[in-house]
């Protein structure tokens, strides 16, 4: 060691070190060296100090994607304790656990470790419970996410793309969920997959192809629980995590859209910051959705497997049901008649069966995904959307979202119906013939009530806001009339209901062109318009400011509610109220 | 869209002019309502108590905590606790599953009501930028890629394009081909076969019976004398072989199926039913069903013809079978038509006869394939 006098202390600075100013705590200067380590070696300070300022905007609706999330994360934690006991195999054996009633009783092994995780390994009960009520929670709130992204319109441009995600998600998320429940191989679980291999059996022309290919010769084998594992730990759960990752990045991106309000606009976004109000209220809010599915998993039992016994192609298993999400596929199976299996040329064509367990699905799915496209052709509206739409100012999409629901709903119930005939005490004949014919004609009831729903509403909204609130004050007259005083509406309350746009249904261009010559585009510009004036029929328009003006000067022979030409305005003043 | 008072001056030439009264055509977002103050932001007691809540729920949190670790230790899995509403649960379970509920609740809670009450609750204004880059960066970015293309001369040598063309596009192959000809083997005409059709072979294929193979009980694994079954009895059936038959006198029948036991079961299993003759409906089916049975006892595939279910309920005074699954029903004294439901075709009927000792067996295998339709089952 060396002792000139060009030796700098350990401490000291060399040419070039800055002087870093003094902390203000022994802590914030141990985390400050920690955290400057990593910052001189990745410098992320500029990237995750533009993370922690940004903002997100409030409202109880944002929270439904923020559960599917934390579901998830979920999912995977108690996944991976699981898979420290589970035996994927369909492998032959004696149980001898402390289940009484199966000691002895022949399984594959696959059952036998699911039962080990429910008696023996402590905590396991509670583990396995939890990750499949946060299955359910997963797919409940992704599916109340997506509601509120179709019905406030957050699926408009730019975030096409990112509802074609959130599709994908939930498609594949009703996979998962089927791959994990059908993997403890009791006999609710095996009568699914035995249902699923006849899915596969129904596919035109490579049906038993395919089905022998998955499941490596007849049903059962041996192979399809060892490849489900893998599906359902491996790979289904790197496409959810990478797809959730782009989904999520994408929002960052884009930043949150917001509902309208006072002071929100198209290019703003009104909030709070990451720090410190979104890590508190985020990142609690993990925490209350983990905690809350540990108690309802401490108290309610799900899944109980020990009841089904082992798997065997045989036994009744009357009330066999799948998980609630699975219930509308089935219910399209219930409801298919068998006249639609057809047989020519010593060649079966079953589409009582692919309908609805080939086709649904990702037909159902398609149409979801192409949505965005189609309503910004029919509506001509190419622009970019941040503020969300009230569900009542959209009647038409509203209207197509509720009947859509009431089309789910009918499957699902249809997915119920021996239950239903059961507890109802009817045929259960009756029961589905009723469905068949209410997977039609429901949801166009749905549609054109909640079209009318939305527009009385839209209506209510203008009257309050050319009237004000009644104020419950009676006023009489020098002359004896009686009158109730209404208090006019103040800014803030009044931008709620006016502040969003009137709408024009597309207008259909000369189908010729200069020359007098048919365009080739014609006959597609003819039922483009066509469309955009039945998705803006009967469209009420946001009160304008001379409306209002009308209103107060002349409140009492002039009752403008509906909006738009002045023959409506006619009509409205010789039907108002007072 | 203005929103300001029109405050131009109209020259006498102009022509007519339409006013808009002085009024804007559309109301003007009034901004931001003034902040409302918490309780807390005003009263320092009342944030001395949005303190202490939240250090209560915190509190609570690590009650949770520790309730679980004594749970842990203190009881076995096998313990049992009577909970009113709930019933008798494992107590194990239930004090892990609330112990670690409240730890967890307890952080969660106590984050957000000190977000809620004491962290900043006055709005904050980001403004948004168009998603779209700007023009110049388009035309950069577009610049790039040809340069890039251009400098590669990939453009100039079109031997390199469609060689790279057909080499990525058909690099997946091996992959593709390696999975869809290893995942299983071809079905061929397994689909269509069961072990009423001889002893299988172990690869999917049977070896014909020497003798027809005879009609046992499931699981017990007897022979059934035609004489024992009373009318409106049910048995469920499966062909000698498949299970242990510890009585049997042949070898193979003592022991059963080593492997593949569930696969044959899956498409062997059959319903046995007595009806009383004149019960069967005198229709084409019916009287099909009664010359492939013995003296009103039939014997159909227990695999539904939907997708496959066992179907198991039967329907005694009505003579019938209910799937499970999806409910398709099935009639017995009409050859197993289809009355309701999704299915299309009748449960495939196995013909019986009583052999010299008087128990039933099967007199020929299933005529038809079994269990859920495919293409090619003709």
């Amino acid at each position: 060691m060396s002792t000139t006098a060009n030796d700098r202390p350990a401490m000291g600075l060399r040419t070039g070190d800055a002087p870093v100013s003094a902390p203000p705590s022994a802590g914030a200067k141990k985390l400050g060296g920690a955290v400057g380590w990593v910052d001189d070696r990745l410098g992320p300070a500029k990237g995750v100090n533009y993370l922690m300022k940004k903002v997100f905007p409030d409202h109880w609706s944002f929270m439904l994607g923020e559960i599917a999330m934390y579901s998830m994360i979920i999912c995977l934690l108690t996944g991976v304790f699981l898979t420290f006991w589970f035996v994927p195999s369909a492998g032959h054996t004696v149980y001898d656990g402390s289940y009484v009633p199966l000691q002895g009783v022949g399984m594959s092994e696959a059952y036998a470790s699911a039962l080990n995780i429910s008696f023996d390994i402590k905590g396991g009960l509670l583990i396995r419970q939890m990750h499949h009520w946060a299955a359910l929670m997963f797919i409940v709130a992704l599916s109340a996410h997506m509601l509120r992204v179709f019905f406030t319109g957050a699926f408009r441009k730019p975030r096409e793309l990112n509802w074609i995600i959130g599709c994908l998600l939930s498609m594949l998320a009703l996979v998962e969920g089927f791959a994990g429940y059908s993997l403890p191989d009791d006999l609710l679980s095996g009568t699914g997959l035995r249902a699923a291999e006849g899915f596969m059996q129904s596919a035109p022309v490579i049906g038993s192809y395919l089905a022998y290919a998955v499941f490596d010769g007849p049903f059962p084998g041996e192979a399809i629980i060892p490849r489900l594992y893998s599906v359902h730990v491996l790979l289904l759960p790197a496409i959810l995590v990478g797809l959730f990752t782009a989904h999520i990045v994408m929002v960052a991106v884009q930043k949150h859209t917001q509902y309208p309000g006072p002071g929100r606009t198209n290019n703003n976004v009104v909030g709070f910051p990451v720090m410190p109000v979104y890590a508190a209220k985020a990142g609690g809010f993990f925490f209350i959705v983990f905690g809350f599915i540990a108690l309802i998993s401490a108290i309610v039992q799900i899944n109980a497997i020990w009841v089904y016994g082992p798997y065997d192609p045989s036994p009744v298993t009357a009330g066999s049901q799948p998980d609630w999400y699975m219930l509308w596929a089935d219910g399209a199976l219930r409801l298919l008649p068998g006249w639609l299996e057809f047989s020519a040329f010593g060649y079966t064509l079953s589409l009582n069966v692919a309908i609805g367990a080939l086709g649904l699905i990702p037909v159902v799915y398609g149409a979801m995904a192409a949505y965005p496209f189609l309503e910004a052709w029919v509506t001509g509206d190419k622009r970019e959307h941040h503020l969300l739409d009230r569900p009542r100012n959209q009647p038409t999409r509203t209207a197509i979202g509720v009947a859509a629901i009431a089309f789910y709903l009918v499957l699902a119930l249809a997915g119920s119906n021996d239950i239903l005939a059961i507890k109802l005490h009817m045929s259960i004949n009756d029961i589905t013939y009723f469905f068949r014919a209410a997977t039609f004609l429901l949801p166009i009831v749905a549609f054109w009530a909640t079209r009318r729903i939305c527009l009385s509403l839209q209506r209510a909204d203008r009257n309050l806001v050319l009237h004000g609130r009644e104020s419950g004050r009676i006023v009489q007259t020098a002359e004896g009339r009686f009158f109730e005083v209404h208090e006019p509406l103040d800014e803030y309350t009044r931008w709620k209901l006016v502040g969003f746009e009137g709408q024009e249904p597309l207008q259909l261009t000369a189908g010729t062109d200069a020359h007098g010559v048919a365009s080739p585009a014609a006959g597609k510009d003819k039922l483009r318009a066509r469309l955009s004036r039945l998705y803006f029929q009967d469209t009420v328009q946001p009160v304008t400011p001379a409306e209002l003006e009308a209103a107060h000067h002349d409140g009492h022979a002039h009752e403008a509610i509906e909006g738009g030409s002045a023959a409506e305005l006619e009509a409205g003043s010789s039907s108002g109220h007072h | 869209m203005s929103t300001e008072h029109s405050t131009d001056t109209v020259r006498l030439d102009e022509g007519h002019h339409v006013g808009d009264g002085g009024i804007p055509a559309q109301f003007a977002n009034p901004g931001l309502p003034p902040h409302v103050h918490r309780m807390a932001d005003e009263s320092e007691a009342a944030a001395k108590r949005a303190e202490r809540q939240v250090a209560g729920l915190f509190t609570l949190s690590i009650l949770g905590t520790v309730l679980f670790l004594i749970a842990y230790f203190a009881f076995d899995t096998a313990h049992r606790t009577w909970v009113p509403g709930i019933g008798t649960v494992s107590t194990s379970n239930l004090l892990l599953g609330v112990g670690m509920g409240l730890g967890l609740l307890g952080i969660g809670l106590g984050a957000v009501h000190w977000a809620k009450t004491l962290m900043p609750d006055e709005e904050v204004v980001e403004e948004r930028h168009a998603m779209r880059s700007s023009d110049a960066a388009r035309g950069e970015f577009v610049e790039i890629m040809r340069g890039g293309g251009e400098k590669s001369q990939l453009f100039r040598r079109p031997l390199i394009k469609a060689t790279l063309g057909g080499a990525l596009g058909l690099f997946s192959l091996p992959l593709l081909v390696q999975l869809v000809g290893s995942l299983g083997p071809l079905p061929k005409n397994h689909l269509s076969l069961t072990m009423w059709n001889g002893t299988p072979d172990g690869e999917g294929g049977y070896t014909a019976y020497t003798a027809r193979p005879r009609l046992v009980t499931d699981p017990e694994s007897l022979p059934i004398k035609a004489s024992d079954v009373t009318i409106g009895s049910v048995y469920h059936v499966l062909p000698e072989g498949l299970l242990p038959s510890p009585e049997a006198e042949d070898e193979h029948l003592r022991e059963g199926l080593h492997h593949g036991f569930l696969e044959e079961k899956g498409k062997a299993a059959v319903l046995l039913m007595r009806l009383d003759p004149k019960d069967f409906q005198d229709t084409p089916g019916g009287k099909k069903a009664q010359e492939w049975g013995y003296q009103g006892i039939v014997a159909y595939s227990k695999i539904c013809t939907h997708v496959g279910c066992p179907v198991g309920l039967y329907e005694r005074t009505t003579h019938h079978l209910l799937c499970p699954c999806h409910q398709s029903t099935f009639d017995v004294t009409d050859d197993c038509r289809v009355i309701f439901g999704p299915a299309k075709r009748p449960l495939p009927q196995l013909k019986i006869a009583v052999d010299d000792e008087g128990y039933l067996i099967a007199a020929e295998p299933f005529h038809e394939a079994v269990g859920p339709s495919f293409w090619e089952r003709g």
